[in-house]
């Protein structure tokens, strides 16, 4: 059964509201979410007066400022800040997005940075991603023949090759899963939208011989069938990937082998 | 502290308390809320049937609850309920089938549902109220 509410250990507490610098005349409130493994204390919202005028564009260059000259204690995962590694994944402003292809610019009011939502924190914005990253081994991403190795490479005609435009692009930040309720409420055993585009990555790759096995391993009523469309994964991609079609073409494929 | 404990006392990420509602997910839950309404709804159908049934007497009291304003305002909403429900119904047909899948066909449709439950539900209170 579904728990609406956060548990008790989750609610979320008042936070410490930073001082202003000192002499910034164009400044925005970040509004971060704020958990610490050592004081066992509930969670809280801390806020940030951070001046636009000496601050990147980016939602993440507001928070590696904040890191680097208010608060080191401050903690969250970032690399690429391009875009391409899927670290910075949170929600900012009620969706989830990457915080360094996310404009400051883009919010008139307070900045609210939140993690991605449904999931256990590690510290302040770090989700544990351990179950995900366990979903996705579970569906073999991999490609499995049972034919041969050619002398060479396995080839694709451009067509073929374009099956998988759509999917590759995936760099699995899990905005797209962690904004979807049926993940909130099933995500024990539904895969949610990251894991079943890359499920159908694989089964949409004309050198992949296991098809039929791994739709066997899909076809379940919490693994694909918790999907019922509705379309935030979609809506939320950073990447601005389809997830929902994906699953679309994998429930289609289910009927259509049925013959 | 064993890793153990330390993963057992982490909390949730705050979800529906901080996830901006929007339109696919707002009409997703109201195709249920409608769902279930409309089986509740269809209690009120049976109790009317049966009572037609019955004999007149039943009838006029059936007749006379569902004709009250609270009988024509659960009669209001329950026809909404069920335009919207038809209407969607059939916007995840579409989608069953695989079609309808882009971002922006995603929002077209989820208005046209919206703008069809308006319309069909002032049409036919037009005609209801009109032949009444």
């Amino acid at each position: 059964m579904a728990e609406f509410a956060l548990p008790a250990n989750s609610k979320i507490g008042k936070g410490k509201a930073w001082p202003k610098p000192e002499g910034a005349k164009n400044v925005k409130t970040f509004k971060v979410y704020r958990w610490q493994p050592e004081d066992g204390q509930n969670p809280s919202v801390d806020s940030y007066e951070v001046d636009l005028d000496s601050c990147g564009p980016m939602v993440l260059d507001a928070l590696i400022k904040i890191k680097n000259e208010v608060d080191p204690t401050l903690t969250f995962r970032r690399s690429c800040r391009e875009g391409v590694c899927g670290s910075c994944a949170m929600n900012i402003d009620g969706t989830n997005t990457l915080a360094c292809t996310k404009y400051i610019s883009d919010m008139k009011d307070d900045v609210k940075i939140y993690p991605l939502p449904h999931m256990p924190v590690v510290k302040d914005l770090v989700p544990d991603l351990t179950h995900a990253i366990t979903q996705y081994s579970s569906i073999e991403p991999w490609l499995k023949s049972t034919t041969p190795a050619p002398e060479r490479e396995r080839l694709q005609s451009p067509e073929e090759r374009a099956e998988l435009d759509g999917l590759w692009e995936c760099i699995l930040c899990f905005c797209c899963t962690t904004s979807c309720p049926s993940y909130w409420w099933n995500g024990d055993r539904y895969l949610g939208p990251a894991i079943l585009l890359q499920a159908y990555r694989w089964i949409a790759d004309s050198r992949d011989e296991a098809t039929g096995e791994r739709l066997d391993q899909l076809e379940d009523p919490f693994r694909l069938y918790r999907c019922h469309t509705i379309m935030n994964c979609t809506r939320t991609c950073p990447k601005g990937l389809n997830p929902a079609k994906a699953i679309a073409e994998i429930k289609k494929l289910m009927v259509e082998r049925k013959g | 502290m064993s890793a153990q404990e330390q993963t057992a006392k982490r909390p949730l990420s705050p979800h529906l308390q901080v996830y901006r509602p929007q339109l696919t997910s707002v009409l997703s839950i109201l195709h249920r809320i409608t769902g279930v309404a409309l089986a509740a709804g269809t209690l009120l159908l049976v109790w009317w049937l049966v009572a037609a049934a019955v004999g007149p007497e039943a009838y006029a009291a059936a007749s006379g609850f569902i004709g009250s304003w609270l009988g024509l305002f659960m009669l209001l909403g329950w026809s909404a309920a069920l335009f919207y429900h038809l209407a969607n119904g059939i916007r995840h047909l579409v989608w069953d089938a695989g079609y309808g899948f882009e971002l922006e066909t995603v929002y077209r449709s989820g208005w046209a549902v919206v703008a069809a439950t308006a319309v069909l539900t002032v049409l036919a209170w037009i005609v209801g109220l009109a032949t009444w």
